[in-house]
């Protein structure tokens, strides 16, 4: 079993909903302000009717082993912690927004306050041991926190045999969330 | 008295922001529109997690309320608790908003009328409970018990029910049995001799084939079936959805079936008939445990797929390929009896089909199939002495629901009642009468205008108590006891408590106070226990345990039950037959359809469209329109109204515009709703989520926000058997802002 942690998700789109049950818990857990979200809920429907298809997702910062955010960042506010997420040191933030432009996905915001915020995965959570709020609540165990260092069999098993992809790989920026595909056939 | 008869006098009443929370808060604490509770239960300075039950819909799942600083800062789902299983849907976790709603009703209400005009006081307890005591005797006096009513939706409405039996009254009705529970509970009733169940006894997470009509689970945000159904997807289960709507269900689906509206039982009898017709059925199982096979097959034979095809705009290939495939996976297959099982006059009847569908396959108590839950064995409080009721139940549907005491009348009876000036009294408890009636909200209006007296028991100014007479304040659940839930079914049978998490805010009560205060003004002064928590304690001292015992985790939890049935087990069922009841020989004696017959409903008059409903994961319809941390997110805040791209061509509707909707009666929506252009809609229909377009400017968050559906209800239909009322014979075409 390896020491050092390497924190990242499974998201499992054939069985989200698209409730959002993971926007309010990360809202209430982390205390975002009003208007804003660490995370979000996309539903995207394809084909003309009667031919249709749908993925729910629902996403967020995708920690990323090379992060635009953390390279961009003039600052160092944000930084890879060595638990494998990306983090946001506040006091260093100026909010100048260099990172905002330069994630690829769409995860940041600006904290009323000043600062630039995103879903830090629970950061405070996993130091206790405990998954994200967001994994926690999830009616349809859609959403799953994995150690890659030490995924448990579980995981590794969610994804065999099945179409699992990441977003914008061609962005270069090794996300560390894994979206088992809504196309996949049930019990693939 | 004759003040009935002035119909201005029920003019619906703005409540002065005087009286509600938000500036109450202002005064006592100012600057803080999210105010805190004035005190907590226990020390302030560590976190304290409390579990309870919550009441943002039905299903009662198991929460556990975090606080901190006095302050209730999240709400998770209790791992303790068999229904929630830690997970929480987002209604749950907005207990938030709804116990820090700055609209929330703080003090008693009375209406005062000068010179000609209305309006309402600031009262205290004492006399607001008086004053109802002493109209709810006059009235008793006059017109008799059967005068009085109660409409009641949540769990707190239990201490009224014990307060009015102790009086005399005892007709209750529950909206929702009207359009949502009833047909269900009956249908399969009269089929199975057990109700389907609240979860639905159908075992699926072990079920490889599972067929659904029209019902939504995603949207339908039940909290304990979407993990099953998650888990089934996980495993393997292929799901079938039979919807006029492109669902989130059906996007899970391997096929969506887009079905004509209002043709189900014309489906299910096709898919009857392939499976008798094709040999398909569990023959062994229909001969043991069935009986009226024959008449069955003798009204099913003439639907064949071919015909089905022509009524359903199904292909007659789908209709066999879904129906052998159904046979196939049998008998870890099942066909879902959904919720919300009212649309037109015919719900009943189709729950039976469906309940026929399950029975041709033998699934009964097989693994993936229909099981029968059972509840937590707790024995009932000792029955408080009443006086001799007229009826035991009021309903003069033949098929009423008889052994529920809490629900002897259905709601739109109440109202025709009330209209027919039969009843001259009501008491609502939680059910906002104009936004959730079946009869749509002119009737409600009209009938609460015909009342002698209306006491209306809310948390919020919701649109019913601009009626009222007096509006009593309760606190919300999050902040108060209420009696042991036992009612669930499921696979690990438990009870569970209800407790507060902190104490009521302003000057709020729990119904089981209110309730107390209402019997002692009328003098009945042996109906409770000296406290809420000693009549909780003996209730749960008679199996062993105690108030303290299950305040830690807020449930116990018995063995799972035994689900399955044994190789060779001889099955009984509590029907007249003591059969699974294809044919019904009650029905026909009664004069219905012994097995269900397909019905041609009114199709759309020319430019207008069907109004289908339904709900949102992040909304219970009153419950949570107006819970400002669930209103965050755009897509929780308004309804849409659906419509497929070539109705929108036609109408030159585009995306994102805001329209007017207008029904065939020429009822035009209060307020413009935003058009959803999309191809997940037939063109024959519209889709709009009830539950939205509220009226009532005391609800800030709520006011304005979409259109309302049950404004545009003109036209209802009863199901005779059991007096349900279905509503989706309602037509609406679009009109543009001028």
């Amino acid at each position: 079993m390896a020491d050092k942690k390497n924190y990242g998700m499974v998201i499992d789109t054939r069985v989200c909903v698209a409730c959002s049950a993971c926007v309010y818990a990360c809202k209430s857990e982390n205390s975002i302000p009003e208007g804003y979200c660490r995370d979000w809920v996309v539903q995207e429907t394809k084909g003309t009717y009667p031919k249709l298809s749908m993925e729910n997702r629902s996403e967020r910062c995708q920690h990323c082993e090379k992060a635009p955010c953390v390279i961009y960042c003039p600052t160092g506010a944000s930084h890879y912690s060595e638990d494998g997420t990306v983090q946001i040191n506040r006091s260093r933030c100026t909010g100048c927004k260099a990172c905002l432009a330069a994630c690829p996905y769409d995860a940041r915001y600006v904290h009323p306050e000043g600062f630039v915020d995103k879903c830090s995965l629970c950061k405070h959570r996993l130091d206790k041991g405990l998954e994200t709020a967001c994994v926690s609540v999830c009616p349809t165990t859609s959403l799953n926190l994995v150690d890659f260092n030490d995924p448990e069999e579980k995981a590794v098993d969610m994804m065999n045999g099945k179409e699992v992809y990441r977003q914008k790989e061609h962005a270069g920026t090794n996300p560390s969330l894994y979206w088992i595909s809504a196309r996949n056939k049930p019990g693939a | 008295m004759n003040h009935g008869r002035d119909l201005n006098r029920r003019d619906f009443l703005k409540i002065s922001s005087l009286f509600l929370a938000g500036s109450a808060a202002l005064s006592s604490q100012a600057g803080q529109v999210f105010t805190g509770p004035k005190t907590v239960l226990a020390d302030d300075d560590n976190e304290r997690v409390v579990h309870s039950f919550c009441e943002h819909c039905f299903w009662r799942c198991g929460i556990a309320a975090h606080v901190r600083n006095g302050k209730i800062y999240k709400i998770t789902g209790s791992e303790h608790h068999p229904l929630s299983n830690g997970k929480l849907c987002p209604r749950g976790t907005g207990g938030i908003g709804q116990i820090y709603d700055p609209d929330r009703l703080a003090y008693p209400l009375i209406r005062e009328r000068k010179g000609g005009k209305s309006s309402f006081r600031k009262a205290s307890w004492d006399e607001a409970i008086t004053h109802t005591a002493e109209k709810l005797y006059q009235i008793k006096e006059k017109h008799g018990p059967e005068a009085i009513a109660m409409l009641h939706h949540g769990y707190g409405y239990t201490f009224f029910k014990e307060m009015f039996k102790a009086f005399g009254v005892n007709k209750f009705a529950k909206p929702s049995y009207d359009f949502c529970c009833g047909p269900r509970r009956q249908g399969y009733e009269m089929t199975y001799g057990h109700p389907a169940g609240t979860p639905e006894g159908i075992d699926m997470i072990n079920s490889k084939y599972l067929i659904f009509f029209g019902t939504h689970y995603g949207e339908n945000m039940h909290n304990t079936a979407v993990q099953e159904i998650s888990e089934g997807i996980r495993r393997g289960m292929k799901i079938i959805v039979f919807d006029p709507r492109f669902s989130t269900l059906a996007g899970k689906a391997e096929k969506w079936l887009p079905i004509k509206p209002g043709t189900d039982i014309a489906m299910m009898q096709a898919l009857m008939n392939v499976l008798i017709s094709e040999d398909l059925y569990d023959k062994e199982f229909v001969a043991e445990n069935t009986v009226g096979f024959d008449e069955l097959w003798n009204e099913v034979q003439h639907m064949t797929p071919e015909k089905a095809a022509n009524i359903t705009d199904i292909p007659a290939d789908e209709i066999r390929e879904v129906a052998r495939s159904y046979a196939r996976h049998a008998p870890a297959a099942a066909v879902h009896p959904g919720r919300r099982t009212q649309w037109y006059a015919d719900g009943t009847q189709r729950i039976r089909a469906i309940a026929i569908l399950n029975a041709l396959i033998g699934n009964y108590k097989m693994p993936g199939g229909v099981v029968n839950y059972k509840k937590f064995k707790l024995p009932k409080p000792d029955e408080h002495p009443h006086p001799h009721f007229e009826k035991e139940v009021w309903s003069k549907y033949p098929f009423f629901v008889k052994t529920q005491p809490a629900n002897t009348i259905a709601s739109h009876e109440i109202v025709q009642q009330t209209l027919g000036e039969e009843i001259k009294a009501w008491l609502v408890y939680g059910v906002n009468v104009p936004e959730t009636i079946t009869l749509g909200r002119k009737t409600a209006v009209e009938a609460m205008q015909k009342l002698d007296f209306l006491v209306a028991v809310d948390t919020l100014p919701m649109e019913v108590t601009g009626y009222a007479d007096i509006v009593l304040p309760e606190c919300t659940y999050l902040e108060r006891y209420d009696d042991l839930d036992d009612g669930r079914p499921y696979r690990t049978p438990f009870v569970t408590l209800r407790q507060p998490v902190v104490e009521p805010m302003f000057d709020s009560k729990p119904g089981n106070e209110i309730a107390r205060m209402m019997a002692e003004k009328l003098e009945m002064h042996d109906i409770f226990e000296d406290s809420v928590e000693t009549s909780l304690d003996k209730r749960l001292q008679k199996i062993g345990s105690s108030l303290e015992e299950i305040r830690k985790t807020g449930v116990l939890v018995s063995e799972p039950t035994d689900l399955y049935r044994k190789p060779g087990e001889k099955l009984t069922f509590k029907t007249p037959s003591g059969k699974i009841e294809l044919t019904s020989a009650q029905l026909k004696k009664a004069g219905f359809d012994a097995v269900p017959k397909y019905i041609k409903h009114p199709e759309p008059p020319e430019g207008y469209y069907r109004v289908l409903t339904g709900r949102k994961p992040m909304l219970t319809f009153g419950r949570t329109a107006n819970n400002r941390f669930l209103n965050e997110l755009p897509t929780a805040r308004e309804n849409e109204v659906w419509v497929n791209p070539r109705v929108a061509a036609m109408h030159t509707l585009s995306h994102g515009e805001y329209i007017h909707l207008k029904n065939q009666a020429g009822v035009i929506s209060e307020f413009p709703i935003k058009v959803k252009v999309t191809e997940r809609i037939r063109e024959d229909s519209v889709y709009m989520v009830h539950g939205y377009g509220h009226y009532y400017k005391k609800l800030k968050s709520a006011y304005q926000k979409g259109a309302s559906h049950n404004q545009l209800i003109s036209k209802a239909e009863i199901d005779k058997t059991i007096g349900a009322v279905g509503f989706q014979n309602n037509f609406v075409t679009f009109i543009k802002e001028a």
